[in-house]
């Protein structure tokens, strides 16, 4: 009897113990052929989570199927499905489960092939830590670097190298210096600072989760050794309180209650909250859940609010600490890794899902694609499968929101085929544009609005667009001094110009192109912001850039006129005899011969100069500024 | 305080799984197998809800073949709970006669499959909530949180969609409809440690009882009614059994245990030496039987 108590209670302390464990959640990348299958199996085996029936089936798929000779496959015991068995390799992301003495895990076991970095990104987001295997024999790779910036843009912090195939690399000291020296000079560059690097054998079972002998030169912990005990702070507890609103609980006309797992932060009864998009204030009156009312609920809990005011809240919302608001905007950058079949392409419109909320989003710019490979900039007009862009997007609401770097809740979204409803697109986010973001911004005195009114004037942005020898600048510099004269205060920005000094170290390649109208745009920005009516005669040739420019204005204060002439006719006039050199060779990349021109679908204002002289599509200019409210009718003098 | 353990967190996930699909899907619905991990789910979706009441009904997929004990705890536990209980039988397969015996795997398919695809046909269900979790099997370590199935409710393993965060797509096209997977993350482990936590009452089958059983290919197989045809010779012994699953009783292997409470299940299964699947006979078929039964719409 007393015996049985004695156990009893163990067991209950037992119990208490694994009640106090807590959650390490990782993901294993690396290339084709590193281990990586068979190290989690080896994690698995050597932490005991494997049944007799599953090593009998082990035994015998091993000898069927297995790459070891008589000895056992680890790898097959996670390489589920059968596609992927024939295949030899793992091509979606598995979820495995082990647990140790001092801690419970969550694998996430993600594949290393090329064209599967949006399984890779997939498995990220929700680890805490990476273990990034490389071959000691081959070093890092390509592929080495891909993963890892992938680690780092997800917002993972905590990297574990394991160098693995130690026995085949002659368990060499020097080989592994090698590799972990290599390895930290590039992720220094990509913000990995906390690198554990470890030498180990996966199908020998060394420094997995037994020390090595034939190691005796590392003294560092085995891999298991270092799972067990990395610190992992409890996600965004510090952080600003964030709950978003998952459902209105309303059982009965007493009780309206605010549903949703906090994102970051803690909450206490009576605490001063604040709802988003509307701006509408509350204090908490309850923190309700089915065990009980509470005092104080923590990041990663699933409660329901009530409120002491009865103000409007509904799914989608995001209640936040009344003293630390989130970004707010219809306008915001963001990165995009792209997981359509089909290309992503800007201006088409996805359904955008960030917290609770869902709504509808288009890419208004792709500003550049990054090489995950050399992590370049590249101009791009679409992103296709697996591939990574900055991009602006353009909502049809009002978003409230965080960096990602700060919240990985509230600032990680996916894209939503309309059509097909696939999954297309997860992207982080990264700051409001326009005046929503100014809610931040210290309240300057002299603001954009201030330096306008001095000069009695509506600040704007003049695009002019159009092919070399169009007559850009000719009508620019007329609409400039018709401007002048009746006092307004302009600056012209114009092409040949601006790459004399600004941009004298770019070229003409479409990455230089696209760098050269990005500068352009913050210039334009800049001096719109001073009050100025600014005029940009640029050849400006993709559709993307400038919209990109667009972007960085509200509507109406961007005036895009594309001034339309047929190549035949600007190849005619052809002022600089550029035309004749591009034909000739001479020149590469001229716009229209050997490189594209991307005519505006909807410009404010259509200028066809072959039915107009310059005089004329000048006033036709100043009629639309007129007529919009730009400038004021008298300043103007009009034929 | 501000530490959560990781059950805590576990439950917070799954209420947060169930909130997800209420607030988005048009007419869910609860799979509800009778075992324990639809116990344990029951429990979270009440929660999930409170102080409001459960809003979707339960389904029960009625073989015929179930336990005698898991019937009357079925009918219990919704009486006890008020909840809205559906119970589906396929009457085609009563009709013909469709038993596990003669009939085997093509059973499991008319009785089970074929069955489940009825009723979410016939009640327009297009959400559907199951118990299973990732650390059964090799092919569910790669099943989503929120799975798609066609309008055949045919799984295919290269529409699924890439989950992210906590952003679940719930979005489908006329006619498909959604398994829900709120204990994905969960472990055999967890689910006894939660029971336990929780207090939740589960079917008395899971404790070691005295039970008339035969045992058949090293199966032990428990006599559960008259239904059952005996192998000449063959004489049902009372053993101390239990059961790590439950299913329909022909299907289902008993193992002897001595564990007679939660706590010594626990310490059972903390020395136990195979995996809860081995007492259910269709899994054992060819290595990837799982994910075939799963394509033709296997829950």
């Amino acid at each position: 009897m007393n015996a049985e108590l004695n156990s009893r209670g163990a067991l209950e302390l037992w119990l208490e113990g694994q009640a106090r464990k807590d959650l390490l959640r990782f993901i294993t990348c690396g290339s084709v052929d590193d281990g990586k299958s068979t190290l989690i199996g080896r994690l698995l085996f050597e932490s005991r989570m494997l049944f007799d029936d599953q090593l009998a089936a082990l035994e015998s798929d091993s000898k069927k199927l297995g790459t070891q000779g008589d000895a056992l496959d680890f790898a097959l015991l996670v390489d589920g499905l059968a596609a992927e068995r024939e295949q030899g390799i793992t091509i979606d992301v598995a979820y495995r489960f082990f647990t140790t003495e001092h801690r419970k895990f969550i694998v996430a076991d993600t594949p290393g092939h090329e064209q599967y970095t949006r399984n890779m990104v997939t498995g990220a987001s929700t680890a805490d830590l990476a273990i990034i295997l490389v071959d000691a024999q081959k070093g890092v790779l390509t592929q080495t670097r891909r993963h890892s910036y992938l680690v780092s843009l997800l917002g993972i912090r905590r990297v574990v190298l394991a160098v693995n195939k130690m026995d085949l690399a002659g368990y060499s000291a020097e080989i592994f210096a090698d590799v972990e020296r290599a390895y930290r000079q590039f992720a220094v560059q990509i913000g990995l600072q906390d690198v554990v690097a470890i030498p180990l054998s996966a199908l020998r079972g060394e420094n997995v989760v037994e020390a090595a002998a034939s190691m005796p030169w590392y003294h560092g912990p085995t891999l298991l050794a270092h799972l067990e005990q990395v610190p992992v702070g409890q996600p965004g507890t510090e952080e600003a309180f964030r709950l978003p609103v998952q459902r209105v609980n309303r059982p009965n006309p007493e009780f309206r209650g605010f549903s949703g797992l906090i994102a970051s932060g803690s909450v206490r009864v009576g605490e001063r909250l604040r709802v988003l998009p509307s701006g509408l204030a509350s204090r908490v009156q309850r923190i309700v859940t089915a065990d009980g009312d509470l005092a104080l609920a923590v990041a990663g809990q699933s409660v329901t609010l009530t409120l002491e005011d009865e103000i409007d809240v509904s799914r989608g919302d995001l209640i936040t600490a009344g003293d630390a608001p989130p970004l707010l905007g219809d306008r915001c950058t963001a990165t995009l890794v792209w997981m359509g079949e089909e290309p992503m392409l800007p201006g088409r419109r996805y359904l955008l899902k960030c917290g609770t909320r869902t709504l509808s989003a288009a890419v208004s710019a792709l500003q550049y694609r990054i090489d995950v490979n050399t992590l370049e900039h590249q101009a791009a007009d679409r992103l296709a499968l697996n591939e990574i862009g900055a991009v602006v997007l353009s909502l049809d609401q009002q978003l409230a929101f965080d960096p990602y770097t700060r919240n990985r809740d509230t600032g990680g979204f996916i894209l939503i085929d309309r059509i097909s409803n696939q999954t297309v697109g997860a992207g982080l986010l990264q700051a409001a544009l326009h005046h929503e973001a100014e809610l931040h911004w210290q309240t300057l005195d002299v603001d954009r609005k201030a330096r306008a009114a001095q000069k009695h004037q509506k600040p704007c942005v003049l695009w002019f667009t159009g092919l070399s020898g169009a007559g850009k600048s000719t009508i620019a510099n007329l609409v400039e001094k018709k401007l002048y004269g009746s006092g307004c205060h302009t600056y012209l920005l114009d092409g040949d110009n601006v790459r004399h000094g600004l941009n004298s170290d770019l070229g003409y390649a479409d990455e230089d192109r696209v760098e050269n109208i990005r500068r352009v745009s913050e210039v334009a920005k800049l001096m719109f912001d001073a009050g100025l009516i600014v005029l940009v005669s640029f050849i400006s040739p993709f559709r993307a850039e400038r919209e990109l420019a667009r972007s960085l204005f509200a509507a109406g204060e961007f005036i895009e006129i594309f001034v339309d002439t047929t190549l035949e006719e600007a190849e005619r006039r052809d002022p600089k005899g550029l035309y004749r050199k591009a034909r000739a060779g001479q020149l590469r990349n001229f716009t229209g011969i050997d490189s594209p021109y991307e005519a505006p679908q909807s410009p404010e204002l259509h200028i066809d100069t072959s039915g107009a002289s310059a005089e004329q599509s000048a006033d036709t200019i100043i009629l639309h500024l007129r007529r919009a409210g730009i400038i004021e009718r008298d300043w103007v003098f009009l034929p | 305080m501000s530490k959560l353990s990781h059950l805590a967190r576990l439950e917070a996930e799954s209420i947060h799984i169930f909130r997800e699909v209420v607030a988005e899907c048009e007419r869910p619905v609860m799979l509800y197998s009778i075992g324990k991990d639809s116990s344990v789910m029951l429990h979270l979706a009440i929660k999930a809800f409170f102080p409001g009441r459960l809003p979707f009904p339960l389904l029960h997929i009625d073989t015929t073949w179930k336990f005698r004990e898991m019937i009357a705890f079925r009918d219990e536990t919704a009486r006890r709970m008020g909840l809205d209980l559906i119970v589906h039988i396929n009457r085609e397969g009563v009709e013909q006669g469709i038993n596990p015996f003669t009939h085997g795997a093509v059973h499991t398919d008319i009785m089970k499959t074929q069955a489940l695809k009825q009723a979410l046909d016939l009640h327009g269900f297009d959400a559907a909530f199951g118990g299973a979790r990732r650390d059964e099997e090799k092919s569910r370590a790669k099943e989503r949180v929120v799975s798609i199935r066609s309008a055949q409710h045919r799984w295919d393993p290269k529409r699924q969609r890439p989950e992210l965060w906590r952003l679940y797509n719930t979005r489908i096209a006329k006619g498909e409809s959604l398994r829900v997977f709120p204990l994905s993350n969960w472990t055999e482990l967890d689910i006894w440690q939660y029971i336990h936590q929780e207090h939740i009452p589960i079917v008395p089958l899971y404790f070691a009882a005295m039970r008339p059983v035969v045992e058949r290919d090293g199966t032990l197989i428990m006599v559960d009614d008259e239904r059952m045809p005996l192998h000449p010779g063959e004489r049902p012994q009372l053993r101390r059994v239990r059961f790590r699953t439950l299913g329909c009783y022909p299907l289902t292997g008993a193992i002897p245990s001595e564990a007679a409470t939660l706590s010594q299940i626990i310490e059972e299964m903390l020395s136990a030496r195979t995996s809860e699947r081995q007492g259910r006979v269709i899994d054992r078929d060819a290595g990837a039987s799982m994910e075939q039964k799963k394509q033709e719409g296997y829950f």
